[in-house]
């Protein structure tokens, strides 16, 4: 209603804002949650991976990726592309089959559905007959075999997916020229596995669940040979001449099988149990890989002993002597190999594996000694440890992204310099405008730095935080390690490691000042870090204060976790960041705001008790303030972190459970697994749920008072060079807001440079403004003279910003969750004020200053306020007149943690996570926008089927 | 004296230029007065404002009878007691309908004057099956004490009755405000929340909206007890005559979008505390901002009639400006005579 009060539509301004604003959500990063079917295309070089939500990605060259939604949400279940084509057949859970294609559309390929069918069995058949079970794309491009689970297999045209009946190859025609006495009809059925013959598309190799497997010949018809395995049948893999084939079982053995043309049925040459002699699990997959110097690459999916290894994920690769068994943390999906996929050449010569875990993948090369894992481009597992903040730092200055890639890189030495080798496609973005970092904090105490300039999310660095303190985890503890010198020859590989061991490392708040290399980071057990870039590795000693923030308040008693214990004496770091003050907060409660000034040297914290302001330069806490109500005891008791022991309880005993297993593993009997104990903990959570849920489902409506709980939790800290106390001089200040819609403003004397270490850094109160409304303050702002937001510390003095304005008056914006608010400085008084909750009955989640840039006119842009409330939407508020611009619907306001996790750029953009693992990328801008722009070639392809070179593809991708 | 003349019905103006039009015709502009009409039942009706002047002149038939008092001098009870009619009770009830009992010699002036307490509003413009009450939080230390819940209510539309989801209060906290203004009651559907409709909106959004509005809370109702709305039959007050037709959705915006104009005025006022010193209400910053000596003064006026009517005129005033001590914002010194009353008098 309030927005039919305003003054009506200015077309002038409605033309500017279509110049300016817009909505894209513009690319995923990270790793697809809950992976379940992985596919490749050696003619594409293009991965696809398919989801349990029915999200279908295809990923080549760094750049190239494309996304596709299946309407139905089903799990996908198998994937596999059309030989030589641009198009893909994908098989869902619901047994519908989809057919996509990878469209030209005005300079883009687009990936895009073509077709979908279900198979329909003759009426009155069960729901078995028509069930698919395997798929083979014919290299003929024109069928696709269905194998079911009634053992039919069934014969569809491409694309019309037209049932061809009369090809149909049913149990029956099969069994006919197979000696009864050793078949019947249940030998049919289940189809297990579709191979064709890799040098005559006439004949393929049918496998059947119980172990029988033929050989059948598409032209006559008929079976042309049998062989039978005695196990239950798990895959199938044809060699490269077509002269053997290997089967592997569930019994976890593997037998290889030579197709003689003079006898149509035959003994295995060879039948292995690699991990025997005790029982073991199923091999489900495997390769057989020519070399030239004739020593067979064999790699296998699984196959361990039960009893002792039974729940580990593994993949085995074998080379003559070598052998290792990589060991995935989470379940491993699927894999495939890279191999030479020049029909002319005589071998394989396997260059890498590509394995797809439930939560990351990993590429092994195969090619380099001691097959290296290979750093991917993309995909990365941003929840290789739970994310538990993010922050956005745009534009970095070249010598700072050098100096962290620098940093970064001596972490990777363990990666092996073979370049990506999944490079289908060619990005044709254009190069992005600038750098931009992208940090996450983790629960494990370490923080990220991301690569967030382009459409792939790339790890530069890895900070860790943890080697300031002493934890319970001894750092030989390496479970790794354990593995080393026996049987079977694990080799633990990925990141993915959902255990930390201690939640009071998590890391909280992030703050990096691009300009000076100063960071700060603070953590869940109110530790403050602030750290330097440091191209070297260094040994010192960290600075240590603790900030006492109850000060003189009387008779409180913390009943949430100890602080960290600190390492005494040096501490070698390496090259990278390299902490020198740790603050630490007492009580040790989770730090809830942060602020740096790089220029000042001061580094401002806040927890639900109060904040305080550090000097880094002296190394001196300059004063804390207690921001506590004397009647709020849950502030102090700490309820969010007992919540957190119960959690973290639960998962020492996980790890507890998984340490003994380890230690003891020579014994029978495995305890959980990683899934297990995932699975563990999503019933814990969902029973948790389920308690919410049962509570009827009423709300309180009372006023706000200062008794309320957490009024003292500071929100929101800020530095600004401003009016506070007279209009004729203005001074460095510091901010604060809490929950309880309090504003404290501290004016702060700073020595000049010259006389910075022999002065001390003041502090004076000099304003506390409560906000009758008493919401929670989530962002304080000085605008300048001319109503623009005050610049960086040192941003002005890097020549990256106009100087503030100092002659007009400035003001204050203060934004609480349900109200924005401009007063006047120095002296407070309300301007404006425009109300949120009180119209919408939504509430401000985060607010950002951002700058658009119109994309019409390259010298105007503005800065408006980009806002997201708790429906998840976002709006765009102007300054300084606060004007409701621009509403989007963005999140779905019941994923509370997508909007606990958003984090806006500078100029527009933003971030959130769309599960524990993807950052969906989205753009209010319609300047800045970072989103795929690929194009794939289709290779010139004969009428022949095996013509294709990669030669000529790389040339294609080239020109 | 009597004057007659015609007006159009159909582009009757507004109020302030019909106020100038009787001054003119009496030649009496520097006068004040109040004026007063006789509605088809023949109550004793104020004209005050744009509303209940525009529903005087579509209800005339075909003649509005129109009595002007002098302000100084005048019966303000003339509204309220039996000289015209006896259901003069009616209005007082839904000004007041906390005050049933009669008190002939307080002044039953505009409703703006009156200390502000919990109320049912606007009983003229909504359909009887209504009720807004305003809930007064400020003045006192009661809680506003009430739970809301999710819930389905029935409702007619084309398609004929359809089952809609909506929100209804679900407690009443002993002792609280809602509970000791009887105005609520527990499985009352919350239809709107200061002049903002919920439907559509999740339980979580209108506690917010509520919680926002807390200071100053006008909540719109479909009670769950019909039979204890607001007698309002064709006898008791003619002034609803019409408006009960009119849709709510419809007919409220407005009306509704004015009164919260005029409360954005009156809205509350932060506090800031500078240099450690005692804490300040906020001012506006206005060009001609206030002195902290005025607000103070006026703070104090304001604590000397917390509790009942202001005994003169030219407090009224003073009060108009500011619906409640607190909250209230510093008068212009411009406005300190009574030339301006009718200015500031707007619903």
């Amino acid at each position: 209603m309030r927005r039919f009060l305003r003054p009506g539509h200015d077309p002038v301004r409605e033309r500017l804002k279509r110049d300016l604003f817009q909505f894209n959500k513009t690319v995923e990063h990270g790793f697809p949650h809950q992976p379940s079917a992985l596919g490749y295309s050696p003619f594409l070089r293009l991965m696809a991976i398919g989801t349990r939500s029915g999200a279908i990605k295809l990923y080549g060259a760094p750049g190239v990726e494309f996304m596709g939604l299946h309407e139905e949400n089903n799990t996908v279940m198998q994937i596999h592309f059309i030989p030589d084509q641009c198009q893909l057949v994908t098989l869902l859970d619901d047994n519908s089959l989809h057919l996509w294609s990878l469209k030209q559309h005005r300079g883009t390929s687009e990936l895009r559905e073509e077709h979908r069918f279900t198979l329909k069995g003759p009426p009155g058949s069960p729901p078995s007959a028509t069930q698919v079970t395997a798929v083979l794309p014919h290299s003929s491009r024109e069928v696709l075999y269905l194998g079911t689970e009634s053992g039919n297999i069934f014969v569809v045209e491409l694309p019309s997916f037209r049932v061809l009946e009369d090809r149909t190859i049913t149990p029956e025609a099969v069994l006919e020229r197979i000696p009864e006495d050793n078949c019947n009809r249940r030998s049919c059925e289940l189809v297990e596995a579709l191979r064709e013959h890799p040098k005559n598309p006439d004949q393929i190799l049918i496998g059947y669940s119980r172990g029988l497997i033929v050989l059948w010949d598409l032209q006559n018809n008929k079976t042309t040979h049998h062989f039978l395995g005695s196990q239950q049948l798990e895959n199938l893999y044809w060699q490269r001449d077509g002269s053997k084939f290997i089967s592997c079982h569930y019994d976890g053995s593997y037998s290889q099988w030579p197709v003689s043309s003079d006898n149509s049925q035959s003994e295995p040459l060879e039948n292995t149990v690699p991990y025997g002699p005790f029982p073991c699990k199923a091999i489900s997959k495997i390769y057989w890989q020519t070399t030239k110097n004739g020593l067979p690459y064999i790699i296998f999916q699984g196959g361990m002993p039960r009893a002792s290894y039974g729940d580990r994920h593994s993949i085995s690769v074998i080379h003559g002597s070598q052998q290792t068994a990589f060991d995935f943390t989470s379940r491993v999906i699927d894999f495939f190999i890279i191999f030479s996929s020049d029909p002319a050449a005589e071998f394989d010569d396997p260059s890498a594996l590509v394995v797809l875990a439930e939560e990351e993948l990993v590429v092994i090369d195969l090619k380099s000694a001691g097959w290296p894992a290979v750093h991917p481009p993309y995909l990365a597992s941003l929840h290789c440890s739970a994310i538990t903040c993010s922050h956005h730092v745009s534009n970095i200055p070249l010598k700072l992204w050098e100096r962290i890639i620098s940093a970064g890189s001596k972490q990777n030495i363990h990666y092996s310099s073979m370049p990506w080798p999944i490079d289908g496609g060619t990005n044709i973005a254009p190069d992005p405008p600038q750098r931009d970092l992208l940090l996450t904090g983790h629960e494990d105490g370490t923080v990220r730095f991301w690569d967030a300039s382009g459409v792939c999310l790339h790890l530069l660095y890895k900070l860790s935080t943890v080697r300031v303190f002493l934890t319970d985890a001894d750092p030989n503890d390496n479970m790794n390690t354990l593995g080393e010198d026996e049987w079977p020859p694990l080799r633990k590989v990925g990141t993915f490691d959902p255990y930390s061991d201690d939640p009071r490392l998590g890391i909280q708040k992030i703050y990096l000042c691009k300009y000076s290399g100063y960071l700060a980071v603070a953590g869940t057990a109110g530790q403050v870090l602030v750290m330097e870039l440091n191209d070297e590795d260094a040994e010192h000693v960290v600075d240590h204060a603790e900030a006492d923030l109850l000060q003189d308040q009387e008779g409180y008693r913390w009943k949430g976790h100890e602080k960290l214990k600190t390492r005494d004496g040096p501490v070698r770091f390496e090259a990278g960041f390299q902490p020198f003050v740790l603050v630490q907060c007492q009580p040790p409660a989770v730090v809830t705001s942060l602020a740096l000034h790089s220029e000042w040297r001061l580094v401002a914290f806040g927890t639900s008790h109060g904040f305080g302001l550090f000097d880094h330069q002296q190394k001196r806490l300059v004063f804390v303030k207690c921001t506590l109500h004397p009647s709020d005891q849950l502030a102090l008791e700490g309820p969010l972190s007992r919540v957190k022991s119960l959690k973290k309880s639960l998962r020492q005993s996980f790890r507890r459970i998984r340490r003994s297993r380890v230690s003891s593993r020579k014994r029978r009997g495995g305890g959980g697994n990683a899934s297990e104990v995932q699975e563990a903990n999503a019933k814990f959570d969902q029973d948790v749920l389920q308690e919410m849920e049962l509570a009827p489902v009423q709300r309180k409506i009372e006023a706000r008072s200062a008794e309320d709980s957490f009024t003292g939790f500071v929100r929101t800290l800020y530095f600004a060079d401003t009016f506070l106390r007279d209009s004729s001089r203005h001074c460095p200040s510091l901010w604060a807001g809490t929950n309880g819609g309090t504003v404290y403003a501290f004016c702060l004397r700073v020595p000049p440079a010259e006389r910075r270490m022999d002065e001390p850094v003041r502090a004076e109160q000099a304003k506390e403004i409560q906000l009758m409304h008493r919401a929670p303050v989530v962002g304080i702002l000085v605008l300048d003279g001319r109503s623009t937001p005050l610049p960086e510390p040192l941003e002005v003095a890097h020549d990256l910003s106009k100087s503030p304005d100092m002659q007009g008056s400035h003001q204050l914006l203060v934004v609480s969750e349900e109200q924005f608010k401009v007063f006047t400085l120095p002296k407070v008084s309300s301007k404006l004020k425009l109300k949120l909750t009180a119209l919408e009955g939504c509430r401000v989640r985060k607010v950002t200053v951002a700058n658009f840039g119109s994309c019409k006119t390259d010298d105007y842009s503005e800065n408006d306020l980009a806002v997201l409330t708790n429906l998840g939407d976002i709006q765009i508020i102007s300054l300084p007149f606060l004007k409701l611009q621009i509403r989007y619907p963005c999140i779905r306001k019941e994923d509370v943690s997508g909007i606990a996790s958003c984090v806006f750029t500078k100029y527009g953009q933003g971030f959130y996570l769309i599960s524990p693992s993807e950052f969906e990328r989205f753009s209010l801008s319609t300047k800045w926008l970072v989103e795929p722009r690929c194009i794939v070639d289709m290779p010139e392809v004969t009428s022949n089927n095996l013509v294709h070179k990669p030669g000529t593809e790389n040339a294609a991708r080239k020109s | 004296e009597f004057r007659r003349f015609s007006l159009e019905r159909s582009k009757p103006g507004k109020f302030e230029e019909f106020y100038g039009l009787l001054q003119h015709v009496h030649k009496i502009p520097n006068v004040d007065v109040l004026v007063g009409y006789t509605d088809i039942h023949g109550d004793l009706l104020p004209i005050n404002n744009d509303d209940n002047y525009h529903k005087a002149v579509s209800t005339a038939n075909p003649l509005l009878r129109i009595f002007i008092q002098r302000k100084e001098d005048a019966d303000y009870s003339a509204f309220g007691t039996d000289t015209m009619t006896r259901k003069k009770n009616v209005l007082s009830n839904v000004l007041r309908p906390d005050n049933h009992k009669k008190k002939p010699h307080i002044v039953i002036s505009m409703p703006q004057d009156f200390r502000p307490v919990s109320s049912i509003i606007d009983v003229d413009i909504l359909p009887e099956t209504h009720r807004r009450v305003r809930l007064y939080k400020y003045g006192t230390d009661k809680p506003l004490g009430f739970y809301i819940r999710d819930g389905s209510s029935v409702r007619v539309t084309p398609h004929g009755l359809e089952k809609v989801p909506g929100i209804f209060i679900s407690r009443l906290v002993p002792g609280g405000l809602a509970q000791s203004t009887g105005l609520l009651a527990v499985n009352d559907e919350v239809l709107e929340v200061n002049g903002i409709e919920v439907s559509g909106k999740s339980l979580d959004q209108v506690t917010d909206m509520m919680i926002a509005n807390s200071r100053n809370l006008i909540i719109t109702v479909r009670p769950a007890n019909q039979r204890n709305n607001v007698v309002r039959n064709s006898r008791t007050s003619g002034s609803s005559g019409q408006s009960t037709e009119s849709s709510l959705p419809s007919s409220t915006p407005n009306i509704l979008g004015s009164l919260l104009q005029g409360e954005e005025e009156s809205d509350e006022e932060d506090i800031i505390i500078e240099d450690s010193g005692e804490p300040q209400q906020i001012p506006k910053a206005t060009p001609a901002s206030e002195s902290i000596e005025s607000l103070s003064q006026i703070e104090l006026l304001h604590e000397s009639t917390q509790n009942g009517f202001l005994p003169s005129s030219e407090m009224n005033l003073n009060h108009s400006t500011g619906s409640i001590s607190m909250e209230h914002e510093a008068p212009e010194p411009g406005r300190k005579s009574l030339e301006e009353d009718g200015t500031i008098i707007t619903l």
